[in-house]
């Protein structure tokens, strides 16, 4: 062994220091590093391509009149009028050949009269009714933001109790063997399918919370909102719990040693000092809930009403694009207002996690410089 | 010799199956100052730590023996651990304020046993401060968070609030250990002062500190009890060749 290192000891001369080309690391550096920026791209991609394609209701606003020429060549199908009837044609079922004649007849006019109607869109996106599939498609996002709301704020409701103390307990109380056991099964469940919740909701919960309440919409905000809080619970746990485990342990040994007792001591001192990393999971949940779609289809009877009662049916902004975008025309209004729920979704997504982030470290770096009681 | 205020006798204590404490037996007189010293992993800090039951926070932790406090085996089923700690306060090593304002720090203790009047909570958080020689230091500020404070004024604080809950015993781990040459003579000024009142336990890795400040020394190591005694004699003749090694620095 000695004699062995003996041979291969570096040797330290001017010709050994020069520097030398690694390929393997200069490969994988660059590999790393394209593979990281590809990521990022694709991101910033998807998000440029959700915003373009929500562009085209703001661009008829200002010039009405290209619309048309805008439109046109986006259009499957012989001629402009066809989309139009393609559009509305969903709701003519058990229409007359006659009828339809006349509409087509009447196409020349009632394109004007689309043409104000999609100036109308614009306006109609702050009423208080969806119905973006009938003659005079109305467009209101008010009912939209209303149920996404609801839900989300009885899922959190649900939720946010429910796993800060599950995390309370695991950080603060359970024996060692069982938290060891608990975190990851909880952790598990993140990466439980939407669609198995959702599934469950609508079949067992609807009807175990019907029975309890004696509601008459089977499906409806509720089910729809503790459903949504099982999909929250890990994630808010997860985040929770180390927020907790992240507190240094002088801080328990302090407030025990001054005769408190456990309770208080995670109440008055552990709590308080993991706020901020709370709030960051309740803000990630909140988000987790804002985009769930697939539980949101399942469970909440996907009526679009603007009521604040939480047992009436809703629709979330979510679940709205999820149930409409495979229906719409190319190209139509409609397609683009679904676009423009997704860039909503995406931006408002988006600055929850970026206050989540910078809260969190803001409030941290004040915290241990002290500027704050 | 004053009368005995915590008396160990043949106290064992595992850490699973390895033996961190070999039938410890000693008394620690009250109002005095004890010091104990030894190298580290000598299980100074864990025989300090049984003191007060911090070490039931370690589950591995088997413990035989008795530890009297003022004649009562706080081993007891009976006793009550939370009642016992503010009989028994502790000083850590690292000053460990919580994330809030200094007056919300000192009065945390009385706080959570149910002392809540304003004026009165106002008046002990004054006088603990006084006590530990901050008061001038942070009287005009009380309402800042204790993390601005410098690390020996966040000790003292600390110290401020272990005597807010009114203790008899302190029991000090290192308090000095990672504070500056101003800070510490500032801590064991206060160490002197304190014990008109309080019963001190220092466990410190200075030398010359436990000279200055304790009145009895114990030297630990490998988990027994080498010697006791008097600090002058321990210092100057002690008994066993293993102290006289360690306190010239030959070894350890």
């Amino acid at each position: 062994m000695d004699n062995n290192a003996g041979h291969n000891r570096f040797v330290f001369t001017r010709d050994s220091l020069k520097k030398k080309f690694r390929l393997s690391e200069f490969l994988s550096e660059k590999i790393i590093t394209g593979v990281a920026f590809l990521s990022i791209a694709i991101i910033v991609l998807i998000f440029f391509f959700v915003f373009r394609e929500t562009l085209p209701i703001f661009h008829q606003k200002k010039e009405a009149a290209k619309v048309e020429n805008v439109v046109k060549p986006e259009k499957y199908g012989s001629d402009a009028n066809a989309g139009k009837t393609n559009s509305s044609g969903q709701e003519q079922y058990g229409v007359t050949t006659k009828d339809t004649m006349m509409i087509e007849n009447k196409t020349p006019v009632e394109d004007t009269v689309v043409h104000g109607s999609d100036e109308a869109t614009l306006k109609s996106l702050a009423g208080t009714q969806w119905l973006p599939v009938s003659d005079r498609p109305r467009y209101g996002l008010i009912p939209l933001f209303v149920g996404t709301l609801k839900i989300t704020l009885i899922a959190m409701l649900f939720a946010a109790p429910i796993a800060i103390l599950a995390a309370l307990f695991s950080a603060a109380f359970a024996p060692y063997w069982l938290r060891e056991l608990l975190k990851p099964a909880i952790e598990l469940l993140a990466g439980f399918p939407s669609v198995v919740i959702g599934f469950f909701a609508l079949m067992v919960m609807a009807t175990f919370f019907q029975n309890i309440f004696g509601y008459d919409g089977r499906l409806n905000a509720f089910v729809g909102g503790v459903a949504m809080a099982l999909a929250a619970i890990p994630i808010i746990f997860t985040i929770t719990e180390d927020a907790l485990t992240a507190i240094p342990h002088t801080y328990t040994e302090a407030s025990l040693a001054l005769g408190a007792t456990r309770w208080q001591t995670a109440l008055f001192v552990t709590l308080p000092a993991a706020t901020p990393g709370i709030f960051a999971a309740i803000l990630l949940g909140i988000g987790r809930v804002f985009g769930e779609t697939m539980i949101a289809l399942m469970a909440t009877g996907n009526a679009a009403l603007s009521s604040i009662n939480p047992f009436e049916s809703v629709r979330t902004l979510a679940a709205t694009i999820g149930a409409e975008m495979a229906e719409v025309v190319f190209g139509d209004t409609h397609y683009s207002v679904l676009f423009l729920i997704g860039s909503m979704l995406f931006v408002f997504t988006f600055s929850l996690n970026a206050l989540a982030e910078f809260y969190v470290k803001g409030k941290l770096v004040k915290r241990f410089q002290g500027k704050q009681s | 010799m004053k009368e005995t205020k915590i008396k160990t006798r043949d106290l064992t204590l595992y850490y699973g199956a390895k033996m961190a404490l070999n039938s410890i037996s000693l008394d620690i007189p009250e109002n005095e100052v004890t010091a104990f010293i030894g190298p580290s992993g000598c299980g100074k800090s864990t025989f300090l730590r049984t003191l007060n039951r911090m070490n039931d926070l370690i589950p591995t932790v088997r413990i035989t023996g008795e530890v009297l406090v003022d004649t009562l085996n706080i081993y007891d089923k009976q006793i009550d651990v939370v009642n016992l700690r503010k009989k028994v306060g502790m000083v850590f090593q690292k000053s460990n304020p919580f994330t809030k304002s200094i007056f919300e720090n000192v009065a945390y203790g009385p706080r959570i046993n149910g002392i809540n009047h304003k004026g009165q909570l106002g008046e002990i958080v004054e006088n603990s401060l006084k006590k530990a020689f901050i008061w001038d230091e942070v009287k005009d500020r009380l309402h800042d968070s204790a993390m601005g404070l410098s690390g020996g004024q966040q000790q003292r604080m600390c110290i401020a609030r272990t005597l807010a809950v009114e203790p008899e015993i302190i029991l000090m781990d290192e308090p000095a250990s990672a504070l500056d040459p101003i800070s510490t003579a500032k801590i064991e000024e206060l160490i002197f002062e304190l014990k008109k009142n309080y019963t001190i336990v220092i466990v410190t890795h200075n030398m010359q500190q436990a000279a200055r400040v304790s009145d009895l020394t114990a030297f630990f190591y490998l988990g027994e009890l080498i010697e006791y005694g008097k600090t002058k004699k321990i210092f100057t003749t002690p008994d066993k060749k293993h102290t006289e090694e360690y306190i010239t620095g030959r070894f350890g």
